[in-house]
């Protein structure tokens, strides 16, 4: 996983909200990272290949089905002709059948889903309430022992491979203690028991009314949603204490100094209140690179979600189904993208 | 407070800007190894180097060398951190490992920080439409996470530990990019550009020989800051099988055999994955140290 | 002079374990008065507002050997005891209303919380009288005011609002640190009528801090001139003219006259002496 550091986001930010000042030039703006994601993915999957119809089909293929495909895409035609076949499929919502399913690359995506966004928004829940506190604790304390212990603590998990803290989490939390249950979402007991209505498993359990599947499923997820959250909680925790730290030397912390608020006021109400809109930016942005991190995760926990099915198209070498979820995460990232910008424009009063 | 700030310092001014730079270079040094976490990174980094360049006589064992009889050993004597599935000694091939994640680093970074330089440099020089091309191209890249755009270049190139320098490279220059850019920036309105320009250097004259060499201190200390994110990467491909392959003893692919094997026997996949991160948290405590030595905000 | 709200006596404040001294034994008394402290910037003067309220950077040290607010050692009480006398009994007016206030708290809810701090007062009641303070430092359609966010106000208008947020508590003493250096000339003298009339009514005492000699002969009843951190002469600001501390005079002769111009202004000439020199003891 890897993280901008932190004035790059601010800056960047920064500039995304003075450049997007009205909402037409935000939508052109969208529209042109959009139609660039189509180009790059297109040029991944049709352009790079030697033979992007063994690309797709895979190295053993029935010639009839080549030809099928080879005029499917155009081959025959020039690249810009071969582009606009491109646009207009996924415009309409076609992003070609997967081999290893045999199924509608779009339809396997949406089932998968719900598995990875259940164990992302678990981990970001996890990073946010122990990176801020931590931040908090590290801008406050700076440079004494708290701060120290801090920094080392968030270095490890910006160092760690996210893949062999699952491994050897699986040797200790589950093999050798049985806090945690193993891989995959529930145990085989459990499993197809709820009916299927949102796909997240622990909504799904809660409005069945099961509650030994939602214990299951959260006994689960703890250990991967932990592992996958604690870089996300390094970084969270960082940006934090640099951001509290340019506000803890503004006059205005002086001010509530002088008017009497005690110190936790002063950080609280005064300083965290400040640097909230910023840590809602980094979140939403955080988000994106938990969906990263979790291609490596799920493979670790055979977590049936998005990241391991992408890994399983990408052994067998099934290349409409890589294209969807690269298209995918790209959205993924412009939709975060915009609705960091959106909460920047709800949230901070300086800009009204 | 003024009066109060007394500079300290070697007594005679500088007499020449060579002299000057060199004092700053030192000042700079002696901060920058004045903390202890960033010389236990330089330190670590230091054996790394040592390790790959002395691989053969640091090894006890061929890294390749099969011995079916001692298949799976613990961590003792005769395999210090055990053998794996096919009784090789894990120790000899971490040793050997060593060389192909500096390789790789070395050689993302040598790709990245000229292409980074060249559409920085040139999307900041020439602005308009070049600029606003270049840049939004930048954002594309910048809008996917590293490492699902490395697996799909993977995916389009096939496995192997050269086409996966490649992808990472290709995934890594946008934030490079985007730095030479704003130095660009800067250095374009600067006076002794302008001189430069009046005695009729041209535009590519101008960006190799002045803009491009006041861009690459930033973007070097920028690569360095990288390097721990471009190993990560690196070991995430190996791990799913998409970087150097068997028996190439890269620590990733390691680590991805031994998961096959962890419950019973957790050094084949614990000591390469521990190797990584002993290596990607040295290189992010320099990264640390420089970031602090940096900032002026710190002093 | 009256009763004694604030005793300072040889008090020092310095970085680098007393190394660097920035306030350099520094005594003085101040009654219910207006006691000008004046110098150029790095003199000290703000260093030794801030010490009072024992709001130091990190870093610094502050030695004193009384530094007495009426019934309280300020230099033996401890940190729950300061902020009880913070707000409520000593409160300080910052130089510049864009930086000095909450950027994303309401104006009127800065103000309230003073009020909350150290009144056991419902927030409905510390809200009015937030309004009321808004009135009194004569901000037109005060309701209005109390919910906007301190960018949409200007400059004096933020000022005047931490005028209210820091005398809402009536407090003995208020320091002024610079209270009108960062406005616009125009408002600069509104602001300052506006401070005397109020300071004039509470009958507290202030320490005004400043770099402006006329301004502070005008506003205030004492001057102290300070000068690398040292009190180097200290008079009625009506004897002004009766000055013997070279530096003093030479302040008094860089300030231009309407009356008798001269063709240049004189520059100040520093004597090195003057740093060397012990300080001078303000009554």
């Amino acid at each position: 996983m890897t993280f901008p550091s932190g004035t790059e986001t601010a800056g960047r930010y920064a500039a995304y909200g003075r450049r997007a000042n009205n909402g037409a030039r935000l939508l052109g703006s969208v529209l042109a990272t959009l139609f660039g994601l189509l180009v790059l993915t297109f040029v991944i999957g049709r352009v790079l290949p030697a033979d992007p119809v063994i690309a797709i089909l895979g190295d053993d293929y029935d010639p009839a089905a080549y030809q099928r495909v080879f005029l499917e895409l155009g081959l025959d035609q020039p690249l810009y002709v071969q582009f606009g076949i491109y646009i207009k499929n996924i415009l309409t919502g076609d992003l070609g059948n997967a081999v290893i399913t045999g199924r509608p690359v779009i339809q396997d995506i949406l089932r998968v889903f719900p598995a990875t966004m259940e164990l992302a928004t678990i981990s970001l829940l996890i990073a946010v309430l122990v990176g801020v506190p931590l931040g908090v604790i590290a801008a406050v304390n700076r440079d004494r022992l708290p701060d120290h212990i801090i920094r080392v603590v968030t270095l490890l998990g910006f160092s760690a491979p996210v893949f062999w803290l699952g491994l050897m989490g699986l040797v200790v939390f589950y093999a050798h203690l049985g806090w945690v249950a193993g891989s995959g979402r529930l145990s085989l007991f459990y499993l197809d028991l709820v009916p299927y209505r949102t796909g997240l498993i622990l909504l799904d359990s809660l409005l069945a009314g099961e509650m030994d599947v939602f214990w299951d499923a959260l006994n689960h997820l703890v250990l991967p949603a932990s592992i996958l959250g604690y870089a996300s909680m390094a970084y969270i925790a960082r940006m934090t204490r640099s951001f509290m730290l340019a506000q803890m030397n503004q006059e205005y912390i002086l001010t509530a100094r002088i008017k009497g608020c005690s110190p936790n006021a002063v950080i609280w109400k005064h300083a965290f209140k400040n640097i909230r809109v910023q840590l809602l930016t980094i979140v939403a942005l955080t988000y994106g690179g938990l969906v990263d991190g979790a291609v490596l995760i799920e493979t670790v926990f055979a977590w049936p979600g998005f990241g391991q099915y992408m890994v399983g198209a990408l052994t067998f070498g099934d290349m409409n189904a890589v294209l969807g979820c690269v298209l995918l995460i790209g959205i993924i990232f412009v939709g975060l993208n915009l609705l960091s910008d959106a909460l920047y424009r709800v949230f901070d009063p300086r800009t009204k | 407070m003024t009066e109060a700030i007394i500079i300290e310092g070697p007594g005679a001014p500088p007499e020449t800007a060579g002299q000057a730079r060199m004092r700053a270079l030192r000042g700079f040094v002696s901060r920058f190894v004045s903390k202890p976490l960033t010389v236990l990174g330089l330190i670590i980094v230091g054996v790394l180097i040592f390790t790959a360049i002395f691989a053969p006589l640091l090894a006890t064992h061929s890294p390749f060398a099969q011995d079916l009889a001692n298949t799976l050993q613990p961590p003792g004597a005769a395999h210090w951190f055990g053998s794996d599935e096919y009784g090789r000694d894990i120790y000899s091939r971490i040793v050997y490992g060593s060389r192909y994640t500096l390789l790789i680093v070395f050689m993302v970074s040598v790709t990245v920080a000229p292409i980074g330089l060249l559409v920085g440099c040139v999307s900041g020089y020439a602005g308009g439409w070049v600029d606003t091309v270049l840049m939004r191209l930048t954002d594309i890249f910048l809008s996917f996470p590293g490492l699902a755009l490395a697996l799909a270049f993977v995916a389009a190139l096939g496995a192997g530990l050269e086409n996966a320098i490649l992808a990472i490279s290709l995934t890594a220059w946008p934030p490079i990019a985007r730095l030479a850019r704003a130095e660009t920036l800067t250095i374009r309105s600067s006076d002794y550009i302008a001189a430069v320009r009046l005695l009729g250097a041209s535009p590519l004259r101008i960006v190799v020989r002045h803009v491009v060499p006041m861009c690459l201190p930033s973007v070097i200390i920028r690569v360095t800051l990288n390097m721990a994110a471009i190993i990560l990467t690196a070991a995430g491909l190996g791990f799913l099988g998409l970087g150097a392959q068997p028996p190439v003893p890269e620590w990733g692919a390691m680590t991805s055999t031994g998961r096959n094997y962890l419950i019973d026997a957790w050094w084949l996949a614990g000591i390469p994955g521990g190797a990584i991160l002993l290596v990607s948290l040295a290189f992010n405590l320099i990264g640390d140290g420089l970031r602090d030595t940096l900032d002026p905000r710190a002093s | 002079m009256q009763e004694k709200l604030l005793e300072v006596e040889d008090l020092t404040v310095s970085f680098g374990r007393g190394k660097f001294r920035v306030v350099d034994g520094v005594s003085f008394t101040l009654g219910r008065e207006k006691l000008g402290i004046v110098g150029e910037s790095g003199s000290g003067k703000s260093m030794t507002g801030k010490a009072v309220l024992r709001l130091l950077p990190g870093g610094a040290t502050l030695e004193a050997k009384r530094l007495q607010h009426q019934e309280v050692d300020l230099l033996t009480a401890d940190e729950r005891q300061m902020r009880d006398i913070r707000g409520r009994r000593i409160s300080m007016i910052l130089q510049d209303p864009k930086y000095s206030l909450n950027p994303v708290v309401r104006v009127g809810e800065q103000i309230a919380e003073a009020c909350r701090l150290h009144q056991h007062v419902s927030g409905q009641e510390a809200a009015e009288r937030a309004v009321e303070m808004l009135a009194a430092v004569q901000i037109r359609e005060p309701k209005r005011v109390f919910d906007l966010y301190p960018h949409e106000i200007s400059g004096g208008m933020g000022q005047r609002v931490m005028i209210a947020m820091m005398l809402v508590t009536e407090p003995s003493i208020l320091i002024a640190d610079e209270p009108t250096s960062a406005l616009d000339v125009t408002v600069r003298y509104e602001i300052l009528q506006l401070l005397d009339g109020l300071v004039s009514r509470s009958n507290l005492g202030v320490v005004f801090i400043s770099h402006d000699l006329n301004l502070v002969r005008r506003f205030c009843d004492r001057v102290i001139i300070m000068y690398a951190g040292r009190i180097v002469e200290a008079l009625a600001a009506d004897r002004l003219e009766d000055a013997e501390h070279p530096y003093t005079r030479g302040l008094l002769a860089a300030v231009p006259r309407i009356h008798a111009p001269r063709r240049r202004l004189q520059v100040l000439t520093r004597d090195p002496l003057w740093m060397e020199a012990p300080g001078v003891r303000a009554p």
